[in-house]
């Protein structure tokens, strides 16, 4: 019931909010908060432009978000049992993680593979190893996100040729390639080649996957790495949404028609500790991309606005210290992201900050999930926050911040140029030392850190990788390559070199090269050939 | 008294350089004479850049899981330039029984997840010549 009396109280919420020393920052939002909101524009109404509130009608009454949590070790045959028991314990998709040397481009074999096979994900040196990997599971009904940039093109031939052994046809395939490049430079650090000829070949997936995979992201633009590495919610949106100006920009002047490829773009983000600030991080940056690929790409389908995306509670965020309470932080931040209208999400497990995480912990990320999205009720109502003062106040400010970060990149003359000029790394850099200035002089506090510590032994991690894991890989390497066919390999690497010298899209003769059991280190030998190492 | 040089590095594939470039800062702020390689070295590489700069210390930082591989193949090549005058440090995701193997094989600190910066530097002045 609308009364003069609430008008009244309105107008004094005005007076109240000028008064400033009786109200410090951001205790109180009011409407003068939202003086110029309009709910149409800004807003709109789920699964409608700008997107705001979501990007289907009815969210999550409609699908609920895809449970995947990333996991991947040792070998292809114990990832593939991981992965056959999270399927088992009802996760919804697959989420692979590759190690160091796959994602840089050298087989299991090489030297500077030495220590890192099977560490920090599983090895894939060829289509074999890969074949192992996705043992039993059904690839026409799951649908598998491969978080591999560098070597991404190498590794959806592969993904491409196993699906094809077991009679699927590539346009029946689900999934997300990370394919992020850009990023890596940044933070993440798996780049092999300069950033030009490394966009040259996302475009060439981009192109690929537009004709023949309508199923397939063929992207998942990336601010988690970043985030991890010290960013700013802000400056997370906006170091994505340059990256992501950069990729639209390349394959619009490789002649590919926006609609046809912007629809499968996808993005990740970081959900990270502060719980309001996170859920209005991803509602502005539904707005900012709508916009972007709206009024400057002037994209004309509607699909091609819709900003999807797939999210993971932060790993910097994890304690070594009292890991249990690790469950209560993910938790926390799993939330933030669904009511944050997340696509698909990853939780992750309380040991990781001590190492991979266990089958038990793995579990237990997942059964938070299905926590929230059965016994919550969080999930019964679109946006549940969408019209408060404090909520969309904070959403329009994290635009406008990263709308000023877009800027400044762009005034280096976009995300590459940025990168040249190590402009981005050292804003993270700085984000993330000042962080580190506010954990130790306690102006933030990390329970179990820096304030309410107790001592107490580490629970003994178990070892999951072991020698023997090392010594079956790198066997099998070298049985593959006596027992396939070497003229073939041969021809398909030199058919792949020619390709590459004549500037056609590489992805066709990729999938020849791993049918014909050509390593993924080979592969990549063509390609550093070719396009030559960024250092 | 001889001021102590440090240089910090990332060693193997792994680029997670979050820990290793906030200490990077600190040990500028404490006005002491740092270097930073970049990712992506080799054992090898990191200590010949160590005795092509003199320095006294270094830092090597790791999250992969690599350390028990990759610390050894460090100590040995110090040892083949007659270099194990250079104290060796190391940060990252360490468990605790690897810890001890490391420390056992000469690491003389090791920095985990939740360490404080006034650690290192600590040690550093207290390394001084």
């Amino acid at each position: 019931m609308k009364s003069k009396e609430t008008d009244r109280e309105y107008q004094s919420f005005d007076n109240y909010q000028s008064d400033e020393s009786k109200l410090s920052e951001g205790l109180l939002y009011t409407q003068s908060d939202i003086k110029n909101f309009n709910p149409k524009e800004d807003l709109g109404y789920p699964g409608e432009y700008p997107f705001t509130r979501g990007v289907r009608e009815n969210m999550y009454k409609g699908r609920l978000w895809t449970m995947r949590q990333y996991s991947g070790f040792a070998s292809p045959e114990k990832s593939n049992q991981r992965y056959l028991h999270l399927l088992k314990q009802g996760q919804t998709g697959l989420s692979v993680a590759f190690d160091l040397p796959t994602q840089t481009g050298y087989d299991s074999d090489h030297d500077l593979a030495f220590g890192e096979v099977g560490r920090a994900g599983v090895p894939i040196s060829s289509l074999l190893d890969m074949e192992i990997l996705l043992e039993q599971i059904p690839l026409d009904q799951i649908s598998i996100s491969m978080t591999i940039n560098s070597t991404a093109c190498i590794l959806l031939a592969m993904y491409i040729a196993v699906a094809d052994k077991q009679g699927i046809k590539e346009n029946n395939l689900r999934g997300t390639l990370q394919n992020d490049v850009l990023k890596e430079y940044i933070s993440r650090g798996t780049y092999i080649f300069p950033p030009k000829s490394a966009m040259k070949i996302t475009t060439d997936i981009f192109e690929y996957c537009s004709k023949n995979m309508p199923l397939w992201n063929s992207i998942s633009i990336g601010g988690y790495h970043m985030r991890e590495a010290g960013a700013t919610a802000s400056q997370e949106l906006g170091f994505t949404f340059s990256n992501a100006i950069s990729y639209v920009r390349a394959a619009v002047e490789a002649g590919l028609d926006i609609d046809d490829f912007a629809p499968r773009l996808s993005f990740f983000f970081a959900c990270q500790n502060d719980f309001f600030e996170e859920i209005c991080k991803f509602r502005a940056a539904r707005r900012i991309w709508a916009k972007i690929m709206k009024n400057q790409f002037e994209a004309k389908s509607p699909k091609s606005w819709m900003m999807r995306f797939h999210c993971q509670t932060a790993g910097v965020t994890l304690t070594a210290q009292q890991p249990d309470n690790n469950i209560v932080r993910t938790t926390i931040q799993a939330l933030a992201a669904v009511l944050g209208g997340t696509q698909s999400l990853h939780v992750n497990s309380r040991d990781e900050a001590l190492a991979l995480p266990t089958e038990q912990s793995a579990e237990i990320s997942l059964r938070t999930q299905q926590i929230i999205a059965h016994e919550s009720g969080v999930i019964d109502t679109v946006d549940p926050l969408g019209g408060s003062y404090f909520i969309e106040s904070k959403t329009n400010q994290l635009e406008k911040e990263a709308l000023e970060y877009i800027d400044r990149v762009e005034n280096f003359g976009g995300a590459v140029n940025g990168i040249r000029n190590n402009f981005q790394s050292k804003e993270i850099e700085s984000s993330a030392y000042l962080h580190q200035l506010d954990i130790e002089s306690g102006r933030k506090i990390i329970v179990g850190v820096n304030k309410y510590n107790s001592l107490g032994d580490q629970e003994i991690q178990k070892d999951q990788i072991n020698i023997e894991d090392n010594i079956r890989q790198i066997d099998r390497l070298k049985k593959i390559k006596l027992d396939r066919d070497s003229n073939l390999v041969k021809k398909t690497l030199e058919d792949l070199n020619f390709a590459v010298k004549n500037n056609h899209n590489v992805m066709p003769f990729l999938i020849e090269c791993v049918k014909s059991y050509a390593t993924l280190g080979e592969i990549s030998d063509i390609l550093r050939n070719n396009f030559g190492e960024y250092v | 008294m001889k001021s102590p040089k440090i240089l910090l590095s990332k060693v193997g594939l792994d680029g997670h350089d979050r820990g290793v470039k906030v200490i990077f800062r600190a040990l500028q702020d404490a006005g002491i004479d740092v270097f930073y390689t970049g990712i992506r070295n080799t054992p090898k590489s990191i200590v010949e850049t160590a005795i092509d700069k003199k320095v006294d210390i270094i830092g090597v930082s790791i999250l992969s899981g690599a350390h028990l591989d990759l610390f050894p193949k460090i100590f040995q090549e110090l040892s083949k330039r007659n270099a194990q005058n250079i104290v060796v440090i190391a940060g990252g995701i360490i468990p605790d029984k690897d810890r001890i193997i490391l420390e056992d094989m000469g690491v003389e600190l090791i920095l985990g997840p939740g360490s404080e910066t006034d650690q290192i530097v600590a040690f550093i002045k207290n390394n001084r010549g």
